[in-house]
């Protein structure tokens, strides 16, 4: 749609929306600069770690927080662009990448940051650079494997019509990408990078009070707040933490995911499937502003122009390969073997130096009482949310409003709370191997109530209907009709919040208050304790072991279980 | 008051099962006057009767239907179940679903027991009687089947046994063969009037709501014909055939073509002056609420073209076109009254015939058509008029779209206000007579508008 030529355009004519969106850039600007000059300072030898609990520096450190996500986001989408583009564009990269990202997913993400804060330190020693690439990378472990899986998924599924349309055209692999698969991986690509983000809340909290070994900084945002306001002792200052963290959230739902998801919906190839929600404000203020609209029109026709850039040979028929296929898979088989058999015996070399049977042991068994900690919590919240989500689900108004609030729960970094639980187990001399449990699911328990809620509101009516007709109630009602219909959503909630549970477990199974230090058994406290005391090994062989954990539960029981779920409790 | 359209009078055999009195649905608005759905329907059905409930879709039969059913309260009227007032869900109450709504984790066996389960009936028995129930709708050997292994017409034959396990008085159908192929319905029809005539269904009576005429005039023994905006029963028949019947039969062809003539007989036309008027307010709900179908414009030339050409030259028989042209009662009815309302073709007595302007139409080339539709729709369709008033009145020549949809809600439900104005931008961008941007929800004039008259 071409504007431009028209006589006396006064679209072009700036009004009070472009006024107000030039003074939010302008401000954002400003408050952008200020952040990333702090970042290049030296680590300032006595001021190191001081962090003013005084509630006029927390909308400071509120941005120096928020940027941190983003600055993890950029990375997160150029990783998403390449790695994920590689895997499904080559055949025999794939066999390597697809599996090492599936592991990689495994790994808990906390316990990166034992490896990592040495190696950024290290890498720009004296700064305070490393510290803060150390805590990016860390909620770069957070987003990016969901995020390149998504892609990966969407390149792999791009209906065979479009493409043979695409090649028919003579379309280059640059203008391809660009026009149809990007396109086609949009929904699914901003959908799960919002959920990433809101995982990602938590761990910026987490990563902003680095202790690894004898290296102790403080980044300063509301995380490391929280961590000196834990050690005086200073209950309001948490709860200052927690009203500026809920403006945060707020905004970042209001201002980025509720536009995002909006606009993405644009990209959806199935037409109907959802329902027409109103556009969310900031897309409609957007759309009212003259000049701005304007500007980001012309950005958007830049990078169209960029995206048809005849990059690349045009397709043609399929060349005779110089060596033979087999032949090339045959060599680069050998090869990743080599290379797997190699590792393998580093590993074990490695191992065999370091580790006893009996050290191997014991963390495994730590490893399954955190498993039973991980059942008993997905257990506990699912007989509160089911329940809870079915009766908010079945009628559409509350599934609206259910819905957004558990997206914004969420996304809520669930570590601002520990503090509370902790003074009240201290307070109390509640035990804490039981007491500590909960935090756990405290953050990602949303994601069951969420899918809960999805489940029921999509349930058909007509069986409803039919279930009413027939007279079907009570127990009958759940058994028949209302809990098989659940199911596959029960089981993507479950393992969401399962998943999220492993990796709060570093967090949750050692809190403190002041000097008073609490600590549940578990392979959690194990990590989080190797990790002060800067054993690399021990951190080392804590997140193999959690990772195998993962990776076995996913692979012996979600996946089956899923699998069934989709075969018999699905409609059509 | 419902017109007796049929010679003979009703035949008062069998007890009176289920009386709806005076029975209104209304859905409450915020911004104006209630959307009625129902407004004083009154009927009865007596044991050992099929009745037909013949309808356009959204006419609200099958409202009426979930309010006979107990699932949907009446916002005004009542219903007599067996001399009773109704209260929620009855017992002796059996509904077949157009979606069949089978539950797709039980298999055929557990989806028809579920009834007797939830009566508590002990596992030997409801076992038995479900197993009864399969081989009489003709289901045996498939009891281990899950619903998705079975195709559309076998799932609504489990249906069929679900509702009638449980021995019920009144078997209640919405639309229970409009989801099947032509020739899969056919034979279900047969077999459950078979079944019916040789009194093997452990049923009194079936209410069957349906928009297929044939169907209706098939299987019925008496036939409510429903009337739109709001729904309500506008003409009885009797059916005066005995069962098997004969499609072909001459009686039965002049019975079908009489309730075509009787239901194009008052075509709703739009008149905005009804609209403007306050004290017209109760009447203009029926009379400007025209909420067009989704039908584009290159489907409204085709049957122009059509009608035109050999061998019709311009008038057909609606039952005729429809067998021809493979369409069913709710493709055929909004299309007539679309070319009506454009002024292109007349409905009248069962037949369809083209006006000279949609004769005109039909011979000219693309360019004129679009200037002939331009003046038809300036012409005949009120809110046309408004929207290209206001466009032309604005300097940037553009109006959110809201406020239209919201002045079509004044007479219609959110749906179908979206999706009439939906079908106004796709005519009047086959006019050129507006645009509309989509991203920002605007309708807008494409450049100089000038060049038209």
């Amino acid at each position: 749609m071409s504007t431009g030529g028209q006589p006396g355009n006064l679209r072009a004519r700036p009004n009070l929306a472009d006024l107000l969106g030039l003074l939010a850039i302008m401000a954002g600007a400003v408050v952008v600069a200020t952040a990333g000059r702090h970042m290049l300072v030296p680590i300032p030898a006595s001021e190191a770690g001081t962090i003013h609990l005084n509630p006029a520096y927390l909308p400071g450190y509120a941005v120096r927080t928020t940027l941190r996500m983003f600055a993890a986001l950029a990375a997160s989408l150029v990783f998403t662009f390449t790695y994920a583009v590689w895997a499904a564009k080559s055949r025999r990269a794939g066999q390597v990448l697809v599996p090492l990202l599936d592991i990689l997913q495994s790994v808990p993400i906390l316990g990166f940051l034992t490896f990592t804060v040495i190696f950024f330190l290290g890498l720009f020693p004296g700064r305070m650079m490393g510290a803060e690439l150390a805590a990016i990378f860390t909620i770069f472990t957070s987003q990016a494997w969901n995020m390149a899986f998504a892609m990966y998924q969407s390149l792999r599924t791009v209906p065979p019509d479009l493409e043979e349309a695409a090649r028919c055209f003579g379309l280059t692999p640059w203008q391809r990408f660009w026009r149809l698969e990007v396109p086609f991986a949009i929904p699914a690509l901003v959908w799960n990078t919002m959920i990433s983000m809101s995982g990602g809340w938590f761990m910026v909290v987490y990563s902003e009070t680095i202790t690894v070994g004898n290296t102790d900084i403080a980044l300063p945002g509301i995380g490391s707040y929280v961590g000196v306001a834990i050690e005086q002792r200073n209950l309001a200052a948490i709860f200052y933490a927690i009203l500026t963290m809920l403006a945060v959230i707020l905004a970042y739902d209001q201002l980025l995911f509720r536009p995002l998801v909006a606009w993405s919906a644009r990209f959806q190839t199935d037409d109907g499937a959802t329902l027409a929600a109103p556009d969310p404000w900031v897309l409609v203020l957007l759309r009212r502003t003259h000049l701005l609209r304007r500007f980001c029109l012309r950005v958007g026709d830049g990078l169209t122009r960029i995206g048809w850039l005849a990059l690349g040979p045009r397709p043609s028929a399929p060349a005779r390969a110089l060596i033979p296929p087999r032949l090339m898979d045959a060599a680069w088989i050998a090869g990743i073997v080599v290379c797997a058999l190699t590792l393998g015996w580093k590993t074990w070399t490695f191992s065999h130096a370091h580790y006893s049977a009996g050290q191997v042991l014991h963390v495994m068994a730590l490893g399954g009482l955190t498993l039973l900690r991980v059942m008993i919590t997905v257990l506990v919240a699912s007989v509160i949310w089911v329940p809870a989500g079915i009766w908010l689900g079945l009628s559409p108004r509350r599934a609206r409003h259910a819905q957004m609030a558990a997206q914004f729960m969420a996304a809520f970094p669930a570590n601002l709370f520990f503090p509370l639980v902790v003074v009240a187990i201290v307070h109390w001399h509640l035990n804490s191997n039981i007491w500590l449990t909960p935090l756990m699911l405290l953050g990602t328990q949303w994601y069951i109530l969420f899918n809960i809620v999805a489940g029921a509101s999509s349930y058909p009516g007509d069986l409803l209907e039919a279930a009413r007709n027939f007279h079907v109630r009570g127990w009958l009602w759940w058994r028949r009709v209302m809990l098989p219909g659940i199911t596959p959503y029960f089981i993507t909630g479950a393992l969401t919040a399962s998943g999220g549970a492993w990796n709060a477990a570093i967090a949750t199974e050692v809190a403190s208050w002041g000097d008073t230090t609490l600590s549940a058994q578990g392979l959690g406290a194990y990590i989080a304790h190797a990790t002060v005391a800067g054993a690399t090994d021990q951190v080392g062989l804590g997140m193999a072991v959690m990772a195998a954990f993962v990776l076995l539960l996913n692979r012996a029981v979600w996946r089956p279980l899923s699998n069934y779920a989709a075969r018999h409790y699905t409609f059509d | 008051m419902p017109q007796q359209a049929a010679s003979p009078s009703p035949k008062q055999t069998g007890t009176e099962l289920v009386r709806i009195v005076n029975c209104r649905q209304a859905y409450p608005k915020e911004s104006s006057t209630d959307l009625v759905v129902l407004d004083g329907v009154n009927l009865s059905i007596r044991s050992g009767e099929i009745v037909g409930l013949l309808g356009r879709s959204g006419s609200g039969k099958s409202t009426l239907l979930r309010i006979i059913a107990g699932l949907l309260p009446p916002t005004g009227g009542e219903v007599i179940w067996k001399g009773k007032r109704l209260e929620g869900p009855a017992a002796g109450i059996s509904l077949v679903f157009q979606s069949f709504a089978l539950f797709p984790w039980l298999t055929v066996q557990k989806n028809v027991e579920l009834g007797l389960e939830a009566q508590g009936v002990a596992p030997a028995e409801r076992e038995k009687l479900a197993e009864d129930a399969i081989h009489l709708i003709g289901l045996g050997g498939y009891e281990n089947a899950y619903p998705k292994e079975l195709s559309g017409g076998m799932r609504q034959r489990v249906g069929l046994a679900r509702a009638l396990v449980v021995r019920p008085d009144l078997l209640l159908m919405d639309e229970p063969f409009s989801a099947l192929d032509v020739l899969t319905a056919e034979n279900l029809r047969t077999d459950l009037v078979e079944l019916w005539a040789e009194k093997k269904l452990p049923i009194q009576s079936i209410l069957l709501v349906t928009h297929n005429i044939e169907e209706a005039v098939l299987m019925c023994d008496r036939i409510l014909i429903f009337s739109s905006n709001p729904g309500r029963v506008a003409y009885e028949l009797q059916v005066p055939f005995e069962h098997p019947r004969n499609r072909e039969d001459m009686a039965f062809r002049q019975f079908v073509d009489r309730i075509y003539a009787l239901m194009t007989r008052r075509a709703p036309v739009v008149s905005e002056a009804d609209m403007t008027d306050p004290d017209m307010r109760h009447v203009q709900i029926s009379a400007d609420a025209v909420a067009l179908p989704a039908l584009p414009m290159n489907t409204i030339v085709g049957m122009m073209e059509t009608l035109a050409a050999d061998p019709l030259h311009g008038r057909a028989d609606l039952p005729l076109l429809a067998s021809r042209l493979q369409l069913e009662l709710d493709d055929l009815f909004p299309l007539g009254e679309s070319l009506q309302l454009l002024g292109f073709a007349e409905l009248e007595d069962g037949d369809i015939l083209l006006t000279p302007e949609g004769m005109r139409f039909v011979q000219s080339e693309h360019d004129i058509r679009k200037h002939i539709l331009w003046q038809s729709m300036l012409h005949n369709i009120p809110m046309v008029r408004t929207i290209r008033a206001v466009l032309d009145e604005r300097p940037n020549h553009r109006a959110s779209a809201e406020r239209f949809r919201d002045e079509l809600e004044d007479s219609m439900s959110p749906n179908y206000a979206r999706q009439t104005l939906q079908t106004l931008i796709g005519w009047a961008r086959y006019a050129e007579l507006f645009d509309f941007d989509e991203e920002a929800d605007q309708l807008f004039l494409d450049d100089d508008p000038t060049d038209r008259s």
